[in-house]
């Protein structure tokens, strides 16, 4: 039987703990504040269509992901491909983001996976959920399944029709996911494939709540942490008497080294955090690398080399007839830099933790915390509310941590806290800094006979994951947990093979542990290796005497891949740069699996004062199955921006003590008066699966950029950023 | 640091308030009248997550006492929506050109172009960038912004 006869608000297992906040509004996304309704002890298996889809006794449907909403727009698509199976307008249909206890486990929102992972499921639970409700009226009507139709919630037959409600009388489709036997937004496609606007902007221009930072609870409290003076300082005392006489203040928390106060106004914490961390003492000792270059620092600490790849003769062969090319290039440590410090709110009673977290992973968290702070996990529940975009692992998951140590010392209350921008620049894991050498052999036809890589990084993610290590407040406890081990090394060798016809092709791929805390960050190691791949076979081009797009077009067989670069050769086709200008070129295929992404930059370079602006990028995308082009749209033009201020600005500076890049000043990224205009076209392959494409602008973009700055000056830059000491003559 | 009495006009309503004096408008706006268009961003006046309009002017309000923000009219993002509940043209341009990603940078954008438009109401893209410079977005949609400017310098 598809249709489960036990009704879900009486159903066994359910427990009341008043968590899962719905909000009233119909469709878009379910508002954090709101009626309490239950939540499920354990939610549905995620091959149940009722994992991921309800529907609501006023005819609405709620449907529910593990995946969180960060700014990619990933509530509207995931919308669009419910509303298109179910045959139901958008507004009808509404979004549970992550929770535990709710939704399924989806690991992290991460590596531009949502729409593969958690939206095709969501696809196939409501297509299959379409063919269940009319199987089941035309059981119950007797009438052929060809002659009923599900539309805006109603089952129509020739003669009378019903209401997904009143069919279903409150309870849900207890059923295994088949494999539908139509999908509507692979034939139909009216929302799916459309530039469908979001509907959470609206919200957003009038204050509505919806972020985590706008959440209040009745006799809400405030924290904040003191950071100590270094990575590994330990806290010798607060140097600060009669702390109890501080305005507004209720509690100290101090565990080892672990600093945090709680004060009944939140300004109250934030000048009294500023004064501890004037007073503390810590004993500390220098330990960040300054006497060398970072790069020598890198090599000289890196693992001995492991060959990732290798393919056809290697690099070494009889080659003296060959045309030899190689070149170096680095990128810095980068930060994520959410524009909202990271924020938490955590509320301790009676032996049971709740959170509200931005966290990209709300099960990993939770299961890493219950090791941190020795709870079973049935006794944390999370629930996920969108922050500021974090471009992956920030500070979310360690300002949850922290709230929720303090949430222990002080039940009863619903404590906030919100890093300061202080916090969040000095103290977030970074992007980590790489090293890439590149060595080719060209034949006396131009093309690549030999291609040779090496490559130095760190570990590019040290998320939850079940480490209590990787939560920043688990260095400074009693027990000291220490630093994260490596981290996810898949990360830096992401995108290190070209997506090119090579067939002589060794890859070196070098660990190290660096001197600053890392994590992933939008593309992870891909950034690096694109940027350092497409700027070398820019060189190549040159030294083969060809047009950089051909040059690329002779190694490329994959069809899909020279559209893009064809596409984006005729959208810049009519440019011609002036004086001091420079148009540059950049491809790859994000992971040599996900989208693929060309693009172009057109620069400006003054050569007195060493200043480069981007005047204008292009950008050709093509993510398979396009859900929501706008979306994609407004993902790559976004990236593109972000990259060039990467490329251009962007780098954590430090000294022998800590990060000395803490705020906007001196961590300065590309602003208004130098952003460039920016100009997209997403190729929608409808038959073709959906690719993830939140990342795949990130290493072309820069490449196209310092590839421009080529053609515009003469000058190779090989490490990052382009500053303008670099250009300036 | 004592608590004191005092008035606030916030979006034409008057507030009395209990507050320590040198306390940052943003946190009076946030937490005693639970408005959540500004946001706190950087605490530094760098980024302008945390604007609103001072008698007309677009100013950070992060690190602005709420003693001197007593003496002028302060409009919020939730100040801007009509008494219908008609969007400001500058609020509706945003959500017509789907300016935003994360959006937590949204209320400075606006509040910083209204205050723009009121004094120059046909500016060139130049003079957006120029008045937006200390706007940070993160998420990388500055041309968004730019036309969305634009598209509302052309509303009614």
């Amino acid at each position: 039987m598809a249709i489960s006869r036990r009704g879900f608000l009486t159903q066994l297992g359910y427990v009341s703990i008043g968590f899962s906040l719905m909000g009233a509004t119909c469709g878009g996304m379910e508002a954090a504040q709101g009626k309490n309704v239950d939540v499920l002890d354990l939610p549905p298996t995620g091959d149940r269509v009722n994992a991921w889809l309800r529907i609501l006794e006023n005819g609405e449907v709620q449907i529910l992901t593990g995946k969180m909403e960060l700014g990619q727009g990933i509530g509207t698509a995931l919308i669009q491909l419910a509303a298109e199976e179910l045959n139901m307008s958008m507004d009808k249909v509404r979004l549970h983001l992550a929770e535990t206890g709710v939704t399924q486990d989806e690991g992290y929102t991460a590596g531009s996976r949502s729409i593969e992972s958690s939206g095709m499921s969501i696809r196939n639970a409501a297509a299959t959920a379409r063919e269940l409700l009319l199987k089941l009226v035309s059981e119950k009507w007797d009438v052929p399944i060809g002659e009923l139709s599900l539309e805006t919630g109603r089952i129509y037959g020739a003669e009378k029709d019903i209401s997904l409600e009143e069919l279903l009388k409150g309870q849900q489709i207890d059923a295994k996911i088949g494999k539908p036997s139509k999908l509507l937004g692979k034939t139909r496609r009216k929302f799916v494939g459309r530039p469908i606007p979001r509907q959470d902007i609206a919200d957003m221009v009038i204050g509505k709540q919806f972020f985590l930072h706008d959440l209040r609870f009745p006799d809400m409290v405030h924290a904040r942490i003191v950071r100590p003076r270094t990575y590994s300082a330990k806290l010798l005392s607060l140097g600060m008497e009669n702390l109890e006489a501080s305005p507004g203040f209720l509690k100290l928390v101090n565990i080892g080294s672990f600093v945090g106060i709680l004060t009944k106004e939140e300004y109250q914490a934030v000048q009294l955090k500023k004064n501890l961390e004037k007073s503390a003492k810590w004993d500390y000792k220098q330990e960040l690398p300054v006497d060398i270059p970072l790069e020598t620092h890198i090599k000289n600490v890196a693992d001995p080399p492991e060959t990732t790849i290798k393919k056809g003769k290697g690099i070494l062969v009889d080659q003296e007839h060959l045309d030899h090319h190689k070149a170096s290039y680095s990128k810095p440590y980068i930060m994520h830099a959410s524009n909202g410090p990271s924020c938490a709110i955590a509320y301790f009673n009676k032996g049971h933790l709740k959170l509200w977290s931005h966290s990209q992973g709300v099960y990993p968290l939770r299961n890493t915390l219950s090791k941190l702070l020795k709870m079973a996990e049935e006794h944390i529940s999370i629930k996920g509310v969108p922050g500021a975009g974090c471009y992956g692992h920030n500070g979310a998951d360690d300002v949850a941590a922290e709230a929720a140590l303090m949430a222990l010392e002080y039940p009863g209350k619903h404590i906030r806290l919100q890093w300061m921008r202080e916090d969040e620049h000095a103290w977030e894991p970074y992007g980590t800094a790489m090293v890439m050498e590149l060595q080719a052999a060209l034949n006396s036809q131009g093309k690549i006979v030999r291609w040779a890589y090496d490559l130095w990084s760190d570990g590019h993610s040290t998320r939850p994951g079940g480490d209590p290590s990787s939560l920043l407040p688990a260095r400074y406890l009693d027990q000291g947990y220490g630093r994260p081990n490596g981290g996810y090394k898949g990360g830096g060798i992401r995108n290190s093979e070209p997506y090119y016809d090579l067939d002589n092709l060794q890859i070196q791929f070098r660990s190290f542990k660096g001197p600053l805390r890392a994590s992933a960050l939008r593309g992870l190691g891909a950034y690096a290796n694109i940027f350092a791949i497409e700027s070398f076979m820019d060189e190549l081009a040159l030294k083969a005497g060809k047009d950089p797009i051909d040059f690329r077009l002779d190694h490329l067989s994959d069809d899909r891949a020279r559209t893009c670069l064809e596409r984006l050769r005729n959208a810049t086709k009519l440019v011609v740069p002036k004086e001091g200008q420079g148009i540059g070129h950049a491809f790859s295929r994000y992971k040599n699996e996900a989208s693929y992404c060309a693009i172009a930059a057109l620069v400006e370079v003054d050569r007195s004062s060493g200043k480069v602006i981007v005047r204008k990028m292009w950008g050709v995308i093509d993510s398979g199955e396009a859900i929501n082009p706008e979306g994609i749209r407004n993902q790559t033009e976004g990236g593109m921006v972000q990259s060039a201020s990467w490329a251009l600005k962007e780098e954590v500076k430090f000294n022998a003590d800590h990060i000395i890049s803490i705020d906007w000043n001196t961590y300065p990224i590309l602003r208004f008066p130098e952003t460039p205009d920016v100009e997209v076209e997403v190729i929608d392959r409808p038959d073709q699966p959906p690719l993830g494409a939140g990342e795949a602008a990130q290493g072309p973009a820069t490449a196209a950029i310092l590839n421009a700055i080529y053609r515009a000056t003469g000058s190779r830059i090989r490490s990052l950023p382009v500053t303008s000491e670099k250009l300036r003559l | 640091m004592a608590e004191i009495y005092l008035h606030l006009t916030v979006n034409g309503i008057d507030h009395s308030l209990e507050v320590d004096a040198e306390t940052p408008l943003l946190y009076v706006l946030r937490n005693h009248l639970r408005l959540n268009g500004p946001k706190f961003g950087c605490g530094l006046q760098q980024c302008g997550a945390c604007m609103v309009l001072m008698d007309g002017e677009s100013v950070p309000s992060c690190r602005l006492p709420v003693k001197v923000a007593a003496r002028s009219e302060i409009i919020t993002l939730e100040g801007l929506v009509g008494a219908e509940g008609q969007l400001h043209k500058v609020q509706q341009a945003f959500v017509d050109e789907q300016a935003a990603q994360c959006g937590y940078c949204i209320n400075g954008m606006i509040m910083a172009s209204a205050a723009l438009l009121q004094k120059n109401p046909s500016p060139s893209q130049g003079e957006i960038r120029e008045k937006l410079s200390i706007n940070i977005c993160r998420c990388g949609i500055h041309d968004r912004i730019i036309k969305a400017v634009i598209k509302a310098s052309k509303l009614k």
